[in-house]
């Protein structure tokens, strides 16, 4: 039975856990695990009744069209994040009553830590920003898709094999406890025999190889796909954030694909890179998993950056103030980013020199971050500014997130760090930049760019109450986590016995609802939007009077992005076409274009790499060889594939181009009083406000 | 005005202007596959650190130490044909480019591969004889690294004669099509940067080990 099987029985699920053991914590874990099951079935019964599955298979799984993979990275980024969100409001639950003990057990505590950060982190943010470069790069830098179509399927399906790992994690067996660092020997195989530190190495190892190929595929395009005339110093600032982004995926993405394959090597085969014995040493996977960890923030944080100009030049009708500076310092911190690693283990034991070294490398990296709030805000100065939803946003990240890069500065200096490490003014700090740049970033950029995607806005009024709800949600819920620490309450711990901390912590508990309730209008704002897409409609392509070349085209963006491909003669172009007063010209002739054809490739690899993964979890040996053998005969297979593209006539495209053109020619443009009116048919017309 | 239509696009090994179409189409494939190779350079440079790290006698942890397994005169046969095998890559990619020889791309592309398959063979037998010599990567941490380094690259080698294998396969199925042009000037890529690789191996554990 056993290799048949491995270590699968029929005790690991939550039910037969609750069922032999019942209390409130193994019902929480019952219900999660049958939440995961409900809304599996569900989606397979909604599919089938709506009979959604040829166009499911047909548009989006095989679709090689980088926007509709960057939409599905974006949808598996808003249901993980669905999932970390009820994580997080469920310990701040549970720590609100954790002076009487708390409604969960401390293992199961552990699990909610290690599963929410290794979420938020990997298979929310990473998607979130993956999935944006994905639609808008090509898009900014007038290019008809990426640069290898299919590699960015394989990279979607690797990363969603991942996140698929986690799922089922919730209901065959456990999740680590180990944090999302998972440090050894902790995470060994003697303190964790389980399965649990199994599903967060291959989760982990699975989906960073797909964001390695990510980073190969923005560089590529990037450099080799841009529209004649957009020289680097051209590129819109998005795109230039991409690219650092993309580069630094490149360098920090396999140190943990290392770090983590080697602590396989430990649990599995018994090698002692960090075991306690025979000369293992668990300092080394914290330094490799460091040189993975730090960069990974600010490739989180870098494309945020980018939204962030974006958006400060679009709804202050300004050019960006300081673009040379705003891309050195992009630079900058890439480079940088890399240097300062060591500042998450300063108490380790290292020598003051280094442990100095590394607290002023953190300083410096301050520093283009700083320039780079200077500018946006030098941006709004005398611009003609819309307190629409991204501008919310903004206003709420320049305050909070300068609050959390300054308590950052704090924890650089090695000396403060031994007083504050591993307390919950840690989990503040990053959660203080984490959220009002990164989910803050892209939360504005669904805003902005949602109808470039599907051809009307989003709902306005409930966009900015939403904004609120997450700016006051994030304020109530983290800003006590500074004083908890600052008293010395430990992170990563599921009980107390000091009531002093009482107060603060049924605050934090307050604002983790609040946030849930922003979450929720997430979801609403969508909905609505949806309903009402007719009065939201802007199908001529441009309702922002937006300055770069993806608001040159229509909403929804076609297939092919660009009927003829533009030629670049400055920065910001479509805004000096406008300026020059002749935005919308037809071109003289069309020619057919080749797009790559669809394929199941990536899927394919997708199932693959998850059965893998959890045969690997399960030590179901020949489960594991058969899933695995299919990898290279996918790859060999492809070769062997002769018609990857297919042409589209240029009659076609012609026909589509025309009429939008003729669509734009005869409606009247709006002014940005009427931004928000359902006048605003994505026609910008010139207005008054200060240049 | 540009006097040369077909500019060297990448370091390394270009189609030139006879390949036309092939020579540009190459372009973004091969520099996407030079940034690919960077990261896995990484992955070789954390090994290398690891490897570099645990070679102290709290690593060798009272194990077996480098003087006791590593046979020199193997090693330099291993890397005797794996040098030259990178000669053989080298022909192979002459012969397409000069003169598009189906068959001597071909007859090239299979000596490559016999000199690889010579390198796994000596590269297993050593391994076979360490582990004899209680040199099994459980032993101690300097053999956990010292496997995990020298056997991530002996896996790229066999990965890369897989490779070798599919293009014989793709060569007589399309001949010397763009796409296996392209190709063709990937694996060579790949086969020369293990052969860096394998120079770093030599010279950080093997030398650097018994000196
Ligand atoms: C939105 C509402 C959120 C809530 C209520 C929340 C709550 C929490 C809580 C209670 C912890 C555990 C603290 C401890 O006991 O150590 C935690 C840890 C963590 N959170 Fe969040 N969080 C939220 C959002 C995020 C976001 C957006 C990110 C990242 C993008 C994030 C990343 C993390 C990480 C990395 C950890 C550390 C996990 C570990 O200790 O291994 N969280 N969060
Ligand atoms: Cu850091």
């Amino acid at each position: 039975m056993s290799s048949l099987f491995g270590r699968l029985n029929g005790d690991v699920t939550p039910f037969t856990e609750a069922f032999n053991h019942p209390s409130v914590s193994s019902l929480v874990a019952a219900g999660a695990a049958s939440m995961v099951v409900v809304g599996a079935v569900a989606l397979l019964i909604l599919l089938t009744w709506f009979r959604l599955w040829k166009p499911l298979w047909r548009d989006w799984l095989t679709s090689a069209d980088h926007k509709k993979i960057g939409i599905m990275y974006i949808v598996l980024g808003l249901v993980m994040l669905a999932r970390g969100v009820i994580e997080g409001v469920v310990m701040r639950g549970h720590q609100a009553t954790a002076l009487q003990g708390g409604f969960l057990s401390s293992e199961h505590y552990g699990e909610l830590f290690t599963t929410h950060g290794t979420i938020m982190v990997l298979f929310v943010a990473v998607p979130l920003v993956v999935g944006f470069i994905n639609i808008i790069v090509p898009l900014q830098i007038g290019a008809r898709d990426m640069a290898f179509p299919v590699l960015n399927q394989v990279s979607l399906g690797l990363t969603a094999a991942g996140a698929v790992l986690l799922m089922v994690s919730l209901v065959i067996g456990k999740f680590s406890t180990g944090g999302w660092t998972s440090y050894p020997p902790y995470t060994g195989v003697v303190f964790s025999p389980g399965v649990g530190p199994d599903y967060w190495i291959w989760a982990v190892a699975i989906s960073g190889i797909g964001s390695t190929l990510s980073g190969v595929n923005f560089a590529a395009t990037i450099y080799k796909c841009r529209a004649p005339g957009m020289s680097l110093m051209r590129m819109p600032l998005f795109t230039w954030t991409a690219l650092c982004a993309a580069i630094m995926l490149v360098y920090a993405m396999p140190p943990v694909t290392v770090s983590s394959l080697m602590l396989a090597l430990d649990r599995y085969l018994g090698f002692h890179f960090f075991t306690n014995d025979l000369g293992g040493n668990m300092m080394n996977y914290a330094n490799i998993f460091w040189m993975f960890g730090h960069p990974e923030v600010y490739i989180l944080a870098l494309p945020a950056y980018g939204v962030w100009s974006e958006v400060a030049a679009t709804f202050s009708a300004k050019t960006i103030y300081g673009y040379d500076s705003l891309v050195i310092a992009t630079m900058a911190i890439a480079v940088i980013s890399f240097t300062v690693w060591l500042h998450h283990f300063f108490t380790m034991g290292q020598s003051t020199s280094v442990n100095i070294a590394f607290g002023i490398a953190t300083m410096i990296i301050a520093v283009p971050t700083g320039v780079k709030v200077y500018d946006w805000m030098a941006t709004l100065w005398r611009g003609r500014i819309r307190m629409t939803t991204p501008m919310i946003y903004l206003i709420g990240f320049f305050i909070l997130f300068v609050i959390g890069g300054l308590t950052g500065v704090i924890l650089a200096n090695p000396t403060i760090d031994y007083q504050v490490h591993n307390t919950l003014f840690l989990v503040a700090h990053f959660h203080n930049v984490l959220i009002p740049a990164v989910l803050f970033g892209m939360l504005a950029g669904i805003h902005y760019w949602f109808p470039k995607l599907f051809g009307f806005r989003l709902d306005e009024r409930l966009g900015r109450w939403t904004a609120y709800l997450w700016i006051v949600g994030f304020c109530l819920t983290f800003i006590p986590l500074y004083v908890l620490g600052l008293m010395g309450m430990p992170r990563r711990m599921a009980t107390f016995t000091n009531p002093s901390y009482e107060p603060w912590v049924l605050i934090a508990g307050f604002g983790a609802l609040v946030v849930l309730m922003a979450l929720i209008m997430v979801l609403v704002t969508i909905g609505y939007s949806i309903r009402y897409r007719d009065k939201l409609a802007v199908p001529l392509g441009d309702p922002w009077d937006g300055r770069t070349l993806e608001w040159a085209i229509p909403a929804p963006a076609p297939a092919w992005n660009f009927a003829v491909i533009p030629k670049i003669n400055s920065r910001d172009a479509f805004s000096t076409e406008k300026e020059k007063g002749n935005p919308y010209v037809r071109p003289q002739s069309y020619d057919d274009i080749a797009m790559p054809k669809a394929t199941a490739h990536g899927f394919i690899l997708c199932v693959a790499a998850s059965v893998m993964g959890f045969a690997l979890v399960w030590h179901i040996w020949w489960l594991t060889a058969l899933s695995f053998a299919v990898i290279p005969v996918a790859l060999i297979a492809r070769a062997f594939v002769r018609e990857t593209e297919q042409l589209i006539p240029a009659a076609e495209i012609a026909h589509a181009h025309d009429a939008w053109l003729n669509a734009v020619w005869s409606t009247r443009g709006v002014t940005r009083d009427e931004e928000d009116s359902p006048a605003n048919r994505g026609l910008a017309a010139p207005d008054g406000g200060p240049a | 005005m540009n006097p040369n239509p077909y500019p060297k696009l990448h370091p390394g090994l270009n189609l030139g202007p006879a390949h036309g179409v092939a020579h540009e189409g190459s372009e973004a494939v091969l520099f996407g596959f030079w940034i690919f190779l960077m990261s896995d350079l990484i992955i070789f440079g954390i090994l290398f650190a690891t490897y570099a790290a645990s070679t102290g006698p709290m690593a060798i942890a009272g194990g077996p130490r480098p003087t006791d397994l590593f046979d020199l005169v193997s090693v330099s046969i291993q890397t005797a044909f794996l040098l030259a095998s990178s000669l053989t890559c080298g022909m192979a990619i002459l012969a397409m480019k000069y003169g598009e020889n189906v068959s001597r791309v071909k007859l090239w592309l299979v000596v490559t591969a016999l000199l690889g398959a010579g390198f796994l063979t000596f590269e297993l037998r050593d391994f076979a004889s360490m582990m004899a010599h209680q040199g099994t990567p459980m032993r101690s941490a300097w053999l956990s690294s010292l496997y995990a380094l020298v056997g991530l690259h002996g896996l790229h080698i066999t990965m890369g004669l897989l490779w070798i294998l599919t293009m014989l396969a793709l060569i007589q199925v399309q001949r010397l099509s763009n796409k296996v042009k392209t190709r063709l000037l990937m694996f060579s890529l790949y086969w020369h940067f293990l052969d860096v690789i394998w120079i770093g191996i030599f010279s950080v554990v093997f030398l650097a080990g018994l000196v």
